[in-house]
């Protein structure tokens, strides 16, 4: 069995202009030391499947269906204490801003001592000797001097590194870090996602990775998950992915990284914007954007507009997409009649 | 976005945050009503009030300390029972309403005329603008509005003569009160000025080559309407409160021409000899009036503090 | 012509623009010895201190841009790359007149504008324009589009009447694709990359022949980046403009740039074509730069991993800026700062390792 499974998400929000739904039927699993990537643009609802996860969702919204299974424990209807044992604990968090994290009243040691003192009986001395492994863990330059430092004290991939050593304080056995190295700058970037990786390899920590970055999607992660407009549209190994994606959302985004261009000529762009959740197209959500929901014999593909697609596998992948399922279904028929 | 015809300003209006929050809140409606019942009631004093308590022809000495309504010995023709003056209390109390409304408002249009001008500039133009005029602030917030009216008001009832004062009192209130006051419009605006100065819209208009005056009242003025609403609203509740307390102390409106606040002078003689309605009355109207003004803007500034809204 | 013969010959060496000598007088924008300083410590009474029973005063500083010389060429995209707080926005804010240079001069077409009057500049305002990084911020929220768009053509074409600032209007929002039925919203009511078209669209109003983009499409989600970028190129293309084009994404650098300089803390590190900055980086801290970008192809990419975090520009460290992360740094790297110097295919470094042979 799967170390998380989430089958079937479904969180809305209760806003003054009706009921919108951030997250529809989400399902997938992480397995024990498995890296995953969640991948979208803003709006498509990667940050509420974070959140929901350790059921954090922050009124007006509220997980409407579905659940979230943790070792066999369903986390959505679980007590707020129960809860408590397992956010932190076995499941950490990491943050795009380390500010979220971080006290500014207390030194990083009171603030990590305080957080295994809560978790486990333990002498403050001893909490201390274990956050100054971590803090050595996460190679941060003379940890013994940062204990007693505050965090406005340090700067921004210092405090993104102090928040990897508080993740990892109770030997967690998941991550999730949501776009943990967003604010920070390109060098300093790949020293984070180098060092997050090392540790989830070391430890067997699972990851779940939220970013709207490709490429740190593709060499930190084995499988990933591409969500638009609060729906998974495709999910699989990530190599497979970016090497073949199959719904053209994917290919769209995949291709207009100016990476994928000829240097000097135009950028494969993907016209329009995503929707706003409160007033989606009928159908595939992506469908206004889409080229292929007319068939390359000119003729319109009916069910883009009138039917939302389910999921077919083409493999290894899992793809939500009427014009994957019909060429599938094509392939299949030529196969059985040769 | 795939209609393309523009909403209009009312249909704006009606799809706003701050419409949705006035539907939904009881208080805010109930006390937008009375305000708005009181302004109209004030305003329309000569249409309404059956007696016009200005005019001495109307006024009977012997018709004195009437009582109201609902106590025995009442006449007719007093709803609301007379005063010392015997002036009709109802009557009297729509004009003085009047005459605290005009006071309230001038002093707060006068206020936010000075406050508003030198907010922009400190704000925007910063460096030794904003230290200098802010120091000046300051100096006025030392001084309590009560000395700056005492001080103003005997002066120029020395030099001018209390007749000249008395003529001239609405417009002596409006000055005092609108000058002591202006500091709270000014740091109000400052501190948003600044917040919106920072923002690229106003490095677009600078880039654009447009002059720091045209920038300062076309673009970060219309941003800083929201605090300036705020304020306005306990403005005017505090520059009618002033003006009650400075009639109360003898230095507002005289007798002849009263506002709520020397009604309240007025009748305060008269409490020990049973005539309480005289200055209890008034004192209903002021309070009733000052609380839903207040009221009307915390409502306010709920709705339009954006931080606790978008966050 | 004296004008420039003196400004040119005594930083010959450090400002040989990697274009053939004849052509150097067509740069349409030159930055000469630029600096700029912040200060940190307050106004006047902020400033005095008591040391040693005397009354001092006591100025802290931080230097955002300390000596940096750039040639823009007419009709070229030179990308102004670095980590934030290089001082590369600050260029940007210097170049546009929204700040005032602490030290040197910045020459458009010639004519030295960083010491002009606001009405002196005037002419300047329609030739030279800006898009801002944030587009939730760069359009005034209480004006529609229609007045947003008109504004600056009101102000530099006093004389059009108002059909004709209606038609100019309604051109330019058709060129950057935006329904001009759309005028009469307001900035909120339109997405990221709208707004970030109707940003672009009031700065190619007044037809300019430069366009100085801080950071224009890092706020924006991938797919729309691609929409806006496209949008810049055929701008380019379209309107013969030149771009001065400020990002910390050297892969969007890759793609849009004549030219690349790359910054670190205040200072040019490496000019360079865009070809041979990606072919053959010079800088070590170029090469550690690319190194970090996230491909999509490769799997586990070797980084350089620079040791330590960026020093504040307050108390800049003595020689090369860079010597304190730099793996190669030796005790002349410490001591003295490197000029940049012109290699011979034209890219210039600033590098006493790559001067003296040894990277």
């Amino acid at each position: 069995m799967a170390l998380l499974e989430v089958s079937g998400l479904d969180v809305r929000f209760a806003l003054r202009q009706g009921e919108v739904r951030a997250l529809r039927d989400v399902s997938f699993t992480l397995d024990r030391g498995e890296r995953l990537g969640i991948v979208g643009e803003s709006g498509a609802g990667k940050s509420v499947a974070a959140f929901s996860l350790l059921n954090l969702i922050a009124k007006p919204g509220f997980i409407a269906g579905g659940s979230v299974t943790f070792e066999g424990q369903t986390l959505n209807t679980m007590s707020e204490r129960a809860l408590r044992r397992v956010r932190g604990h076995r499941i950490s968090m990491i943050f795009q801003d380390p500010m979220m994290t971080l006290n500014p009243v207390l030194s990083i040691g009171e603030q990590m001592v305080e957080c295994l003192k809560a978790h486990r009986r333990i002498s403050s001395k001893a909490a201390r000797a274990i956050a100054l492994d971590k803090l050595q863990q996460v190679q941060i330059p003379s940890p013994e001097k940062r204990l007693d430092q505050y965090p406005h004290e340090l700067s921004g991939g210092m405090r993104q590194r102090i928040i990897i050593a508080i993740a990892l304080l109770l030997d967690p056995d998941i991550i999730i870090a949501d776009e943990p190295t967003t604010a920070l700058d390109v060098t300093i970037q790949a020293e984070i996602m180098a060092l997050l990786l090392d540790l989830c390899e070391q430890h067997n920590v699972g990851l779940i990775l939220i970013t709207h970055d490709l490429g740190v999607v593709s060499q930190v992660t084995q499988r990933m998950l591409v969500m638009y407009a609060g729906r998974v549209i495709e999910q699989g190994p990530t190599r497979e992915i970016i090497n073949d994606p199959q719904h053209p959302y994917t290919q769209g985004l995949i291709n207009a990284l100016p990476q994928m261009a000829t240097p000097g000529e135009k950028l494969n762009q993907i016209r329009g914007s995503m929707p706003s959740l409160s007033n989606l197209p009928s159908g595939c959500a992506f469908h206004p954007r889409c080229d292929f929901r007319i068939r390359p014999n000119g003729e319109p593909r009916a069910a883009c507009v009138e039917q939302v697609p389910g999921f077919v596998d083409t493999g290894n992948c899992r793809v939500a997409c009427h014009m994957v399922a019909e060429m599938l279904e094509d392939r299949r028929l030529k196969e059985e009649t040769p | 976005m795939s209609a393309t015809t523009a909403p209009s300003r009312w249909e704006r209006l009606r799809d706003s945050y701050l419409w949705y929050s006035f539907k939904r809140d009881r208080t805010a409606q109930l006390c937008l009503f009375v305000f708005i019942c009181l302004v109209i009631a004030a305003f329309a004093a000569p249409l309404i009030a059956p007696t016009d308590p200005y005019d001495l022809r109307q006024i009977n000495i012997l018709d004195s300390e009437l009582p109201p309504f609902w106590i025995d010995g009442f006449d007719d023709r007093y709803t609301l029972g007379t005063d010392a003056q015997g002036r009709d209390l109802w009557s009297i109390i729509l004009y003085g309403t009047r005459v605290s409304l005009l006071i309230g408002f001038g002093a707060v249009i006068l206020q936010a005329l000075i406050g508003v001008t030198f907010g922009l500039m400190a704000g925007y133009l910063g460096g030794r603008v904003d230290a200098l005029l802010m120091r000046l602030a300051d100096i006025q917030l030392s001084f309590s509005t009560l000395m700056v009216a005492i001080v103003v008001g005997a002066v120029v009832k020395a030099t001018m003569g209390s007749a000249f004062y008395s003529q001239y009192a609405v417009i002596m209130l409006i000055l005092i009160i609108g000058l002591a006051e202006w500091p709270q419009y000014a740091r109000t605006v400052r501190a948003s000025v600044l917040a919106e100065r920072s923002k690229e819209y106003v490095d677009a208009a600078r880039v654009m080559g447009l002059k720091s005056r045209r920038i300062m009242f076309r673009h970060v003025l219309p941003n800083t309407l929201s605090p300036i609403f705020v304020i306005s609203t306990v403005q005017i509740a505090n520059a009618i409160i002033s003006e009650a307390a400075l009639s109360f102390l003898g230095l507002g409106m005289p007798e002849t021409h009263p506002s709520l606040g020397s009604l309240i002078k007025a009748g305060f003689d008269y409490i020990q000899s049973g005539s309480w309605w005289i200055t209890l009355i008034p004192g209903a109207v002021l309070v009733v009036l000052v609380l839903s003004i207040n009221l009307l803007g915390d409502w306010l500034r709920d709705v339009m503090n954006p931080r606790l809204y978008k966050g | 012509m004296s004008i420039e013969a003196t400004h040119v010959a005594p930083t010959e060496n450090v400002i040989a623009s990697d274009a053939p000598a004849t052509e150097r007088g067509d740069a349409l924008l030159e930055i000469r010895d630029l600096k700029k300083r912040f200060s940190l410590s307050g106004d006047f009474l902020d400033q005095l201190r008591f040391k040693k029973g005397r009354l001092v005063r006591h100025q802290e500083h931080v230097h955002a841009i300390n000596g940096v010389n750039l040639d823009i060429q007419r009709g070229e995209a030179l990308c102004v790359v670095g980590e934030s707080g290089c001082g590369k926005s600050t260029v940007a804010r210097t170049v546009m007149g929204l700040l005032s240079p602490s030290e040197g001069e910045i020459r458009y077409d010639g004519q030295r504008i960083d010491d002009l009057s606001a009405r002196k500049l005037l002419p300047y305002r329609k030739r030279m324009q800006m898009i801002f990084q944030n587009p939730y911020a760069s359009l005034n929220p209480r004006m529609t589009i229609q007045q947003t768009l008109e504004e600056p053509l009101r102000f530099h074409h006093p004389e059009w009447d108002r059909a004709k600032v209606a038609d100019k209007v309604e051109t330019v929002m058709r060129s950057v694709g935006i329904d001009p039925d759309w005028g009469k919203r307001f900035g909120h009511e339109f997405s990221g990359g709208q707004r970030q078209r109707i940003a672009i669209a009031r700065a190619l109003a007044v037809d300019p022949e430069f366009i100085v983009a801080d950071e224009p499409i890092s706020a924006l989600d991938v797919s729309i980046q691609a929409q806006v970028l496209n949008l810049l190129m055929d701008a380019q293309r379209e309107r013969n403009l030149t771009y001065l084009f400020i990002t910390h994404d050297l892969a969007v650098v890759e793609h849009f740039g004549t030219r690349v300089a790359v910054m670190y803390l205040g200072t040019v590190c490496e000019i360079a074509t865009t070809a041979t900055l990606f072919d053959k980086p010079r800088h070590p801290y170029t090469q550690a730069l690319l190194s970090a970008i996230p491909r999509l192809k490769d799997d586990r990419p070797q980084h350089i991993r620079l040791s330590g975090e960026v020093p504040t520009p307050v108390n800049l460290p003595s020689g090369c800026v860079f010597h304190g992360r730099c793996p190669h740094a030796n005790a002349r790297c410490k001591a003295e700062i490197p000029l940049l110097q012109t290699q011979p295919d034209g890219t210039r470094v600033a590098c006493h390792g790559v001067e003296e042979g040894r990277l």
